[in-house]
């Protein structure tokens, strides 16, 4: 960190000077203490981007943890919910990581660099707990944030653009999977990963190349519609595709200071992340306990009837009983559909998942309308596109 | 071969064998396995010089709970007194001193300071009483939906509010306290005052104006020897005999006793405790493991931070345990003279806290890592009346020295024979001539008492007395009622409630609440 970062009350990203001077609207967002674009021109173009050619969004403020030692896997295995031992080197996971109690603190992407090295990605700051639940084990934690500056290069055409970066190692780079690439007489990391359920990548780099990376890429990809996103579309297609946000869609449970507000990863529909056999892990005792008593909350996507987003609605069974609350709600315009994630308290959303109605407030000219509003509950991801799957990935 | 046991005890302290004989008086199979040649953990008479033999840790009784001695017939088992009821000596400077001994002292007092004392230790004595049954309940979990729990915090509060309005509102207002608030409200006599701090101090990082001292002298208070609350008592033999007579006491319901077996890992099978491997590689199983080792040993050492939580690793590796206390032993030849001192005096407790800001200053050094100049101490001469500890005109001094911390400036091997010298060096004040009486001397500082006696810090009662550490926070939340995270794990020594001193009560909880959970 810079010795006079307390000069400013936020941080510039290492590709601040190419965001500023293609940010047009002047829009900006506070992101980890950085200063991140919400919108460069309009947010419908920047959406349609992601869906119809390639973006490119500063993921920079990520934070990062590099995880190494002889008992990383060991580690990492206490940590996380999914049995991390079947991580091959090269391959990417989505993982969470909970309390005492099996309350989510994070969610984020952990990378296998080799046998005893990996690379956290989250949402949040994490340090201290990662650090103290290092102790006993024979590894070490760094936050490395700084040292990596990050682009998400995603859409239809984001394959085309690395080749036509010259990056020819992607085309047998399964989803899920990272590859490095020489650039500019450095190391580029590229994942084939992503936050809008589409083709896409994340390309990792040294911070002093990111203003290389990202004219060589704005260069070449011109020609195949690629433009830089702010925040706002990115969150359209993330609920497109299904991706819960910490301290959005749920609290981080070391942050939560109310009781009853931290959520398991069944509550929030990622049970499929729990591997509840793999040995001892942080809230593993309390998730089997919960696993017999079920879930007393269900974070579940809804279809909401109308085309006004319902943001903040509150969710009703049978028009009357109040049972939970939207967290995230868009209108998608690819689907055609007026998504929303919400947190219904159990047995809504697992055994009762009919009669659900949102009332939706719409302001009209300083007037305050409410309709309730029928839901249906849909399977996340709603937005699933092949083009995610096939390796290669085609030339769009 | 493989044994396997219903139960099976880390560390044969006290409390180890209450819990085994209590555990065995009920039908279980039962193994104590002790790293040490003897049981007996801090409660042991070991011999120090050759024909000398002193209480090498604790070396005096107050707390032993009157339900052990019943349960496990004690008394049958050879524990005796050489005397129940030790007067207290409080030494002031030139041959100045007071006798305590029940509600008595005698000594020059300033005029109505006789009557505020035995207010004084009344309304302390009473308190102490009522809060006891306190200490035989296994303390509730706080915020669950259990009916035991309810049932429990009802039971405590029920305790609570039977003290009446106003002893209640005495208990309320005093319990934060710090002791020598207290003391300067109702007394004026320093040497009395000095005399009484050092009990609510004791084994605590802590000096008399420390808050919470109020509430460790009270958890003293809720001593008895024989019906004798707050009675001090030298038992014949030294404090090996109160193990000793556990050890048969365990002996006669059938329990193993393995010495000279130190355990080296706590097995888990299944997210069960299933066993132990000794240091030697020898494996036992047993359906319960219960460990009179410190808390953090236990689950840090033995059993390792992976089987548990991160936040639960957290808080143990927070668990205060700071010892603070070294032990003197002196072989003398022949009974010392501390001036002003009759024969009969000498056969009590003498205590060298002339008065609270003494004791204070004693502390002062202990924060900065250092020890004091002047420490205060309690001493005792256990052979005039027990020729068993020494050859025939010799004399055992032992002395209990404050305060002394265990993380030391400069490191206790190179400090260590400076205090010892420094200490007989202050006695010589108070004894003229018995430096030159000294034939062999030891001296055990927290890290010694941590490595002979594996107590976490050198703490006497593995885990600080303090209000943040008692009841069901002690040790921490998640294990505060005996069991732990991991099923078929125990504790059972002086980390979990109520606490430390020679008691045998969490030996005793500990065993009630395994009986429970077998149903």
């Amino acid at each position: 960190m810079r010795k006079d970062h307390y000069k400013s009350a936020v941080e510039e990203t290492p590709f601040h000077r190419r965001t500023a001077a293609a940010n047009h609207t002047n829009l900006w967002g506070r992101w980890a203490g950085f200063t991140t674009v919400s919108c460069y021109e309009e947010v419908e173009r920047e959406y349609f981007a992601i869906r119809n050619a390639a973006t490119l969004f500063d993921l920079s403020p990520m934070i990062k943890y590099k995880v190494t030692g002889p008992e990383a896997e060991a580690y990492l295995n206490r940590l996380v919910t999914r049995d991390i031992s079947k991580l091959p080197v090269g391959r990417v996971a989505y993982c969470l990581w909970c309390d005492d109690e099996g309350k989510v603190l994070d969610d984020g992407t952990l990378f296998r660099l080799s046998q005893d090295d990996f690379r956290l990605c989250c949402q949040e700051r994490n340090l201290p707990w990662l650090q103290d639940a290092a102790f006993g084990f024979d590894v070490d934690v760094e936050d490395i944030s700084s040292q990596i500056a990050a682009l998400a290069l995603q859409g239809p055409t984001s394959a085309s653009v690395l080749r036509a970066l010259g990056v020819s190692e992607i085309d047998d780079l399964r989803p899920f999977n990272f590859t490095q690439a020489f650039f500019a007489g450095g190391t580029l990391l590229i994942s084939r990963t992503g936050f809008t359920g589409d083709l896409g990548y994340e390309l990792w780099v040294d911070p002093l190349l990111a203003e290389a990376l990202w004219d060589r890429l704005m260069e070449v990809g011109a020609p195949l519609g690629l433009r830089p996103i702010g925040s706002q579309a990115l969150d359209i297609v993330r609920l497109e595709a299904g991706f819960i946000v910490t301290n959005v869609d749920f609290v981080a449970a070391n942050q939560a200071v109310r009781r009853n507000r931290g959520r398991s990863p069944f509550e929030l529909g990622l049970g499929r992340l729990v591997d509840l056999k793999k040995g001892h892990f942080n809230g593993r005792r309390a998730l089997l306990r919960d696993s017999k008593e079920g879930p007393k909350h269900n974070l579940v996507l809804l279809d909401i009837q109308g085309n006004k987003a319902a943001e903040g609605a509150i969710i009703y069974h049978r028009k009357s009983r109040e049972v939970g609350h939207v967290t995230s709600a868009h209108w998608s315009p690819t689907c055609k559909t007026n998504l929303a994630f919400a947190s219904l308290q159990a047995p809504y959303g697992s055994e009762i998942t009919d009669d659900i109605w949102a009332q939706v407030y719409t302001l009209k000219e300083l007037k305050w309308d409410k309709v309730m509003a029928s839901c249906q509950i849909v399977p996340r991801p709603y937005f699933n596109s092949v083009r995610r799957q096939v390796t290669p990935p085609g030339d769009w | 071969m493989s044994e396997r046991y219903d139960s099976l005890i880390i560390g044969g302290g006290h409390n180890g064998l209450v819990c085994a004989a209590t555990l065995a008086q009920a039908g279980q199979q039962v193994l104590v396995l002790e790293a040490r040649e003897q049981v007996g953990g801090a409660a042991v008479t070991e011999e120090f010089a050759p024909g000398f033999k002193v209480s090498s840790c604790a070396h005096l009784l107050y707390q032993l709970h009157p339900q052990v001695v019943t349960d496990l017939k004690l008394k049958d088992h050879g524990l005796t007194f050489v005397n129940p009821d030790l007067a207290t000596i409080a030494i002031g400077s030139d041959g100045d001193f007071l006798r305590l001994h029940g509600p008595e002292i005698w000594g020059d007092l300033p005029e109505g300071e006789l009557a505020a004392y035995q207010a004084l230790r009344q309304r302390l004595l009473k308190m102490a009483a009522a809060l006891r049954p306190l200490l035989t309940m296994p303390p509730p979990r706080l915020g669950t939906a259990g009916t035991a729990d309810r049932h429990g915090l009802l039971k405590m509060g029920w305790t609570l509010r039977k003290m009446g309005q106003s002893q209640l509102r005495d208990f309320l207002r005093i319990a934060g306290m710090n002791v020598a608030d207290l003391l300067e409200d109702e007394l004026s006599a320093s040497l009395l005052k000095g005399a009484l701090a050092w009990d609510g101090v004791v084994g605590s990082h802590a000096g008399p104006r420390s808050p919470g001292t109020v509430l460790s002298y009270l958890y003293r208070l809720t001593g008895q020897v024989d019906n004798r609350q707050g009675a001090i008592a030298q038992p014949v033999g030294g404090m090996g005999t109160v193990t000793r007579a556990m050890l048969e006491a365990c002996q006669a319901a059938g329990v193993t006793v393995q010495a000279n077996a130190p355990v080296g890992q706590i097995k888990v099978q299944n997210d069960r405790a299933c066993g132990v491997v000794l240091t030697d590689g020898r494996e036992i199983r047993a359906n319960a493991v219960i460990s009179n080792a410190d808390p953090r040993h236990t689950f840090l050492d033995l059993l390792g931070a992976r089987h548990l939580d991160t936040g639960f690793v957290t808080r143990i590796r927070r668990l205060r345990a700071k010892g603070n206390v070294s032990k003197l032993h002196l072989a003398l030849d022949g009974t010392p003279s501390f001036t002003g001192l009759s024969a009969r005096d000498l056969a009590g407790r003498l205590l060298i806290s002339p008065s609270i800001d003494y004791l204070e200053e004693a502390f002062n050094p202990a924060k900065y890592g250092e020890f004091s100049r002047s420490p205060a101490m309690e001493i005792t001469l256990p052979s005039l009346q027990d020729a068993s500890l020494a050859p025939g005109g010799k004399q055992v001094l032992s002395a209990t020295l404050c305060y002394t911390p265990y993380a030391l400036k400069g490191g206790w091997e190179v400090m260590r024979e400076r205090l010892a010298d420094q200490v007989i060096d202050q006695l010589e004040l108070y004894a003229p001539g018995i430096k030159a009486q000294v034939i062999d001397r030891e001296i055990l500082t927290p890290r010694d008492l941590e490595m002979r006696f594996g107590m976490a810090g050198g703490h006497w009662h593995h885990a600080e007395m303090a209000i943040d550490q008692l009841l069901m926070m002690r040790p921490v939340p998640g294990a505060a009622q005996y069991a732990t995270p991991v099923a078929g794990l125990y504790l059972c020594g002086a980390g979990s409630h109520p606490g430390g001193g020679v008691m045998g009560v969490a030996g005793m909880n500990a065993a009630h609440t395994i009986l429970n959970d077998k149903g």
